[in-house]
């Protein structure tokens, strides 16, 4: 047997990642204590209820926070280059981090309809990319960018390159947005909730293209989203935020059926297909009570308030994250009682 | 695209319409009869009866104003009563100064206020947004007569860098002739500079909060080409708006500036039409600016087509 065994770097290791943005009223620390990785040809998916930190940590990871109050105050993310190098992008440079952008690390983001350039051609908009990253030359580029938009399916690519975004469906648009990212090849494609935005059938569609080019091209993707639904079709691994911190990361079986922390058991119990029914067979679906304390005033476990098995320790510090298991980490005091 | 272009064209010549039915009804409810102006204080009844019968001005006011559109229909703007010749001539020979002035003025206050503008946008809340926001408040709030003769005092008289007033002698050369122009152009460029510095800045933020923006920003471009390319790409309609309506107000309301630096221009020709009630000139002068005015919206619009792809005609 050859070597294979040895552990690979991950392609994206994040640890301790800290975002502070400065405002009027004082640093706020949307995101803290962040820890996540991406391997390469896999699927991390970073979930958590809305206003946890997740776009936060990916724009981060972008190095595209909001200049000039948003920084990334702790923590590094190391990034595995296309040469093997590993650099620091918490810590490295504009210009260095620029470089990577649209290349090695391409990103999508929720909002297909907004997202492209409306007085920019589709086509163009790709091979500006290209120009940039690969190289080529203008006619070239653009051959490349119309072969990248018949990899995502758009029929009669060549003819639609010369489109406006306003003269596209928001399922085609998302594919464009697609096909922008995966045209210089990158390593790391970090998906924002790129079908939120988009009706069920064409959902599918855009999972099973974004599955596609991930097995093709063996790239890493970073996809974040609120739906567990499609978490358990597409992910390896799962990070969970809660209030701007990750409070368990698992591989996707772990997370579904041997969950540690109790806000991702309560995340799960909401599915629909976990609903119970009641007397008339209806389904009843769980909330969770409560809403997300905010970063300043949480002091012990920022989910204590919010918890059914919270004791007094909980409200008094806050939890590590715990080692639960092979590759399952929990920021829960009371996990092995779960 | 031809049915949408006739119908604009149907409707600019319906403005023209009202414009002219206006500027002649509006121009004879001031007081003062031409006749009796022109011939002076001294002149005999039968003499300003004589006169107003030669311009027409006997008849009945909806008559002159039948004779009024059917000339203008043929182009025929009249005769001037005062200058011995016909209006469009005498607009023809004062169109140059005020034509040039307009036309250097904008491209002054367009290349102070774009990139002003922009710059304020992209250090929002910065000292140079700051002080722009402050130069550009100073600008729109001095007086053009104002800054005129501080700019003749000082670039003319003290550094003698050029000429105090004028257009140059007669025959003078184009370019001597445009050498004259440079300094009201500055005046004019920066007076109105302020409002273009304040609408690209408020563009230039709206668009620059995009998400397209940011993805501009994510596919690893350079921060000047996100923000001139994607950014100001963007922002261009309401800039375009901005400039072609400040350069609609420069064709008609450089008079003060005319009269300031002493250039026969279209304002200084109405201004004494005026005050000798030349009724051709008057309406004359106010229908060719009137006209000014609808190509430049139109051109306007046209531009829009050129830069939004979403704007169709
Ligand atoms: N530009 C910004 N300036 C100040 N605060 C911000 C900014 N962007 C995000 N935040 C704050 O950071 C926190 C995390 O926001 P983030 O957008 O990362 O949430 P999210 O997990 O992506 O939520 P959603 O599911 O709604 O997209 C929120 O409290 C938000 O108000
Ligand atoms: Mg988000």
């Amino acid at each position: 047997m050859m070597e294979t065994s040895v552990q690979e770097r991950p392609l994206l290791d994040i640890r301790g990642l800290e975002v502070t943005f400065r405002t009027e009223g004082g640093d706020v620390v949307p995101v803290r204590g962040v820890d996540l990785r991406v391997e390469a040809g896999k699927t991390t998916a970073l979930v958590g209820e809305s206003g946890s930190g997740k776009s936060v940590t990916s724009l981060a990871i972008m190095g595209l926070l909001p200049r000039p109050y948003g920084r990334v105050s702790k923590g590094v993310a190391e990034f595995r280059r296309r040469s093997g190098a590993v650099v620091d992008l918490a810590s490295a440079g504009q210009g260095v981090v620029r470089a990577l952008r649209g290349n090695e690390i391409a990103m999508i983001f929720q909002e297909p309809m907004t997202s492209l350039n409306p007085v920019m051609t589709v086509g163009e908009q790709i091979a500006e990319q290209v120009r940039l990253h690969m190289a080529l030359a203008p006619q070239a580029a653009m051959r490349h960018a119309v072969e990248m938009l018949s990899l995502v399916e758009i029929p009669d690519a060549a003819r639609r390159a010369g489109d406006y975004p306003h003269q596209m469906s928001g399922g085609m648009r998302q594919r464009v947005m697609i096909a922008l990212a995966m045209s210089c090849n990158p390593r790391l494609l970090i998906a924002d909730e790129p079908t939120t935005a988009l009706d069920v059938t064409i959902q599918a569609q855009i999972l099973d293209l974004i599955e596609r080019l991930r097995k093709e091209h063996s790239m890493g993707v970073l996809f974040i989203t609120h739906n567990l639904a499609v978490v358990a079709e597409i992910a390896d691994t799962v990070t969970v935020m809660y209030a701007g911190e990750v409070v368990e990361k698992a591989n996707v079986r772990d997370i579904f059926h041997n969950s540690r922390h109790p806000y991702t058991a309560a995340l799960v119990d909401c599915l629909p297909e976990r609903a119970r029914r009641d007397s008339n067979g209806r389904r009843i679906v769980a909330a969770i009570p409560g809403s997300v304390t905010s970063a300043a005033e949480a002091t012990g476990c920022r989910f204590a308030p919010r918890c059914q098995r919270a004791v007094e320790a909980c409200e008094a510090g806050s939890p590590e994250l715990l080692v639960a298991g092979t590759g399952h980490e929990v920021r829960c005091f009371r996990w092995s009682e779960a | 695209m031809f049915a949408a272009l006739a119908r604009r064209l149907a409707g600019m010549l319906i403005v023209m319409f009202i414009v002219a039915t206006m500027v002649f009804f509006l121009t004879r409810l001031a007081p003062g009869d031409p006749a009796a102006l022109m011939l002076g204080e001294q002149a005999s009844l039968a003499d300003v009866a004589e006169l107003r019968k030669t311009y027409g001005l006997d008849q009945p006011v909806i008559v002159q104003y039948a004779l009024w559109l059917k000339e203008l229909l043929r182009g025929n703007l009249g005769q001037s009563i005062f200058l011995q010749r016909p209006v469009i001539v005498a607009i023809a020979e004062r169109a140059e100064p005020t034509f040039f002035l307009a036309l250097l003025s904008i491209l002054v206050a367009t290349a102070i206020g774009v990139p002003a503008g922009i710059a304020s946008a992209v250090w929002r809340g910065r000292a140079s947004d700051q002080a722009v926001s402050g130069g550009a408040m100073l600008a729109a709030s001095i007086p053009s007569f104002w800054l005129g003769l501080i700019f003749i005092q000082f670039f003319a008289v003290r550094l003698g860098w050029f000429p105090v007033a004028g257009y140059g002698p007669p025959g003078a050369s184009f370019a001597e002739r445009l050498y004259h122009l440079m300094l009201p152009a500055s005046v004019l460029g920066i007076v109105n500079s302020a409002l273009i510095t304040r609408f690209t800045r408020a563009s230039m933020l709206d668009v620059l909060n995009e998400d397209y923006v940011r993805t501009a920003r994510a596919k690893g471009l350079s921060e000047a080409r996100v923000i001139l390319r994607h950014g100001l790409g963007n922002a261009l309609v309401p800039i375009i708006t901005v400039v072609g309506l400040t350069a609609a107000l420069l064709v008609g309301g450089a008079i003060v500036t005319e009269t300031v630096f002493g250039l026969p221009g279209i304002g200084n020709l109405v201004v004494s039409a005026v005050l000798r009630r030349d009724y051709p000139v008057i309406q004359g002068a106010l229908i060719v600016i009137a006209g000014i005015y609808v190509l430049i919206n139109f051109s306007i619009d046209v531009m829009y087509t050129l830069v939004d792809p979403r704007v169709k005609y």
